[in-house]
């Protein structure tokens, strides 16, 4: 950056980043204190509730002691079916997110008004959280399992889409040209061509999302959209926090292991 | 697909090009079939279908145009959805470090980072919604709920990636700056600290665009912001102040992305 003529005369001091960058980073530094101090200063927050937290905390978590043995079957029932949700939900958005992230991927399509409006879709689906979408459908479809499904396949598109279309982009184009050589049609190009390249990153992907999707779905119930979150809500409006205390425990063990399953059938198939 | 002209004896011997993978397609086969499964579990019928869609089309119709007659409402709850994001990070951050470095294994004891490991998955197990309902519980409605529930999760993510981040370090600058005599808050300043700031850049921005989508979200469940006056107009079926709001939180998230962005190409 300097001159190297006053590089020779005075002792050459080393500086791991250029004057910009160093001011861009005081300046971004400066910013979120600026943006801490301001949001602390501002916000509600009544200071009793503060200090009263902890023993309030504690008062809830021994209310949740002994849990109650007799709600474990409702809870695994409704367990079952935020499983399902997370499961067909994941199904659908992979078929929604597939063809558009085809569309997405710069060398697939080379169709620049295609890739921007698919990658609009994928913004519009993650910008907007599992819960609203799920209050969007349960407004249209009514209660019910039917629009937590939707609501969680639609959150997913964006992000599996967005993925999806990434891995496909750095396909190699190799073995692609080899195929089109040969006179291979475009279905046989996608199946033979980016399929195989794509494949470990696709199911990478799906299990990744299939595990978000068990923790979004565990409170899908909250708005009306079933699942777990239903037993959840039950238990809280009545005021049962030795339910409530089974039906977190069922949400935690689920978790755990649907991470478990996670990590081990990617270590056995990738 | 299939062998057009008679096979040669010299083709038969090499085989087809791409064999059929029969485990693979028996595999796809049962995907569909649990589906197909699920979805008749879960109501997917096709009655209801058919009047989902024109539901859908009253829907719409009363979501337009949006209105924004009420923006004195959408900016209080927006400016408290970003105090709440804001404050929620940097707390959250500052509880997640030392968790973080308690849990990595290349420096701590295994009777440490055990219990720091359980702690973490504790965190990262509940949606910050489930989570904000215990705190609204226990402390009240508002955005201090928010704020707790939002440290929770930074505490289960950060902590997470920062504990994995400093297991990938390479111990030799460790040693080198030990050998020097430097003290332990010395050695994780100048040894540790180094390598993996760039990425913890990574992960606070992240965590803060992941809090600005949840803080829009708490209120739904009484944990104070812009959540809050969507769920009201919602079940005021007030939908085009609905589609007003998610406008709002649209716009905002992309905005906070963008910032961010800029934020980790600036501290790379």
């Amino acid at each position: 950056m300097s001159a190297t003529a006053s590089a020779a005369l005075a002792p050459r001091r080393w500086q791991r980043f250029s004057l910009g960058k160093r001011l861009a980073r005081l300046a971004f530094t400066l910013f979120a204190v600026a943006a801490f101090a301001a949001s602390l200063r501002t916000i509600e927050v009544i200071p009793e509730f503060l200090y009263d937290a902890p023993d309030q905390l504690a008062d809830l978590f021994g209310r949740m002691w002994p849990m109650d043995v007799g709600y474990v079957g409702p809870t695994l029932r409704a367990l079952v079916e935020t499983l399902h949700i997370a499961t067909l939900g994941t199904l659908i958005a992979i078929g929604i997110a597939v063809p558009i992230g085809l569309l997405a991927a710069r060398n697939v399509t080379p169709s620049l008004p295609l890739n921007l409006l698919a990658k609009f879709v994928f913004v519009t689906s993650r910008s907007v959280n599992s819960l609203v979408w799920a209050l969007l459908f349960v407004a249209v479809f009514g209660p019910g399992p039917l629009a937590g499904t939707l609501a969680i396949a639609l959150r997913s598109v964006g992000f599996t889409g967005k993925l999806f279309a990434e891995a496909l982009e750095e396909a190699n184009r190799g073995s692609i040209e080899a195929l089109q050589a040969a006179g291979a049609g475009r279905l046989s190009t996608l199946l033979l061509g980016y399929w195989p390249q794509v494949k470990p990153a696709f199911w990478s992907i799906a299990l990744f999302r299939w595990d978000i999707n068990i923790r979004e779905s565990a409170v899908l119930g909250l708005v009306g959209a079933g699942g777990i979150g239903v037993a959840l809500d039950t238990a809280l409006n009545l005021l049962y926090w030795d339910q409530v205390a089974v039906v977190l425990a069922a949400i935690f063990a689920t978790v755990i292991a649907a991470e478990i399953v996670v990590t081990t059938v990617r270590a056995r198939m990738l | 697909m299939s062998a057009t002209a008679g096979p040669t004896p010299a083709a038969a011997s090499r085989g087809a090009a791409f064999r059929p993978n029969w485990t693979a397609r028996i595999g796809w086969v049962l995907l569909a079939v649990y589906a197909l499964y699920a979805a008749s579990q879960l109501g997917f019928v096709p009655e209801r279908l058919a009047s989902g869609l024109g539901h859908g089309r009253q829907f719409l119709a009363r979501m337009f145009p949006p209105n924004f007659s009420r923006w004195e409402l959408i900016q209080s709850g927006i400016v408290e959805s970003l105090q709440i994001a804001v404050i929620a990070t940097v707390i959250g951050i500052a509880v997640a470090l030392p968790i973080g470095f308690l849990a990595a294994r290349n420096l701590m004891p295994p009777w440490v980072t055990w219990p720091m490991r359980a702690l973490i998955a504790l965190c990262r197990s509940f949606h910050p919604i489930i989570v904000a309902i215990l705190f609204v519980k226990a402390i009240g409605f508002g955005a201090l709920a928010g704020v707790m529930a939002l440290i929770v999760a930074s505490v289960g993510f950060i902590a997470k990636l920062f504990a994995e981040a400093i297991e990938e370090i390479s111990l030799k600058q460790v040693e080198a700056v030990r050998a020097t005599g430097a003290g332990f808050l010395s050695t994780l300043i100048m040894g540790v600290q180094p390598q993996v700031l760039p990425r913890f850049i990574g992960f606070a921005t992240y965590q803060l665009d992941s809090n600005l989508r949840n803080s829009t979200m708490v209120g739904i469940v009484g944990g104070g912001g812009i959540g809050a006056t969507l769920f009201t107009a919602y079940q005021r079926f007030d939908y085009d102040v609905v589609l007003a709001i998610l406008i709002v939180i649209v716009t905002l998230i992309m905005v906070a992305e963008i910032v961010s962005g800029w934020a980790r190409k600036v501290f790379q």
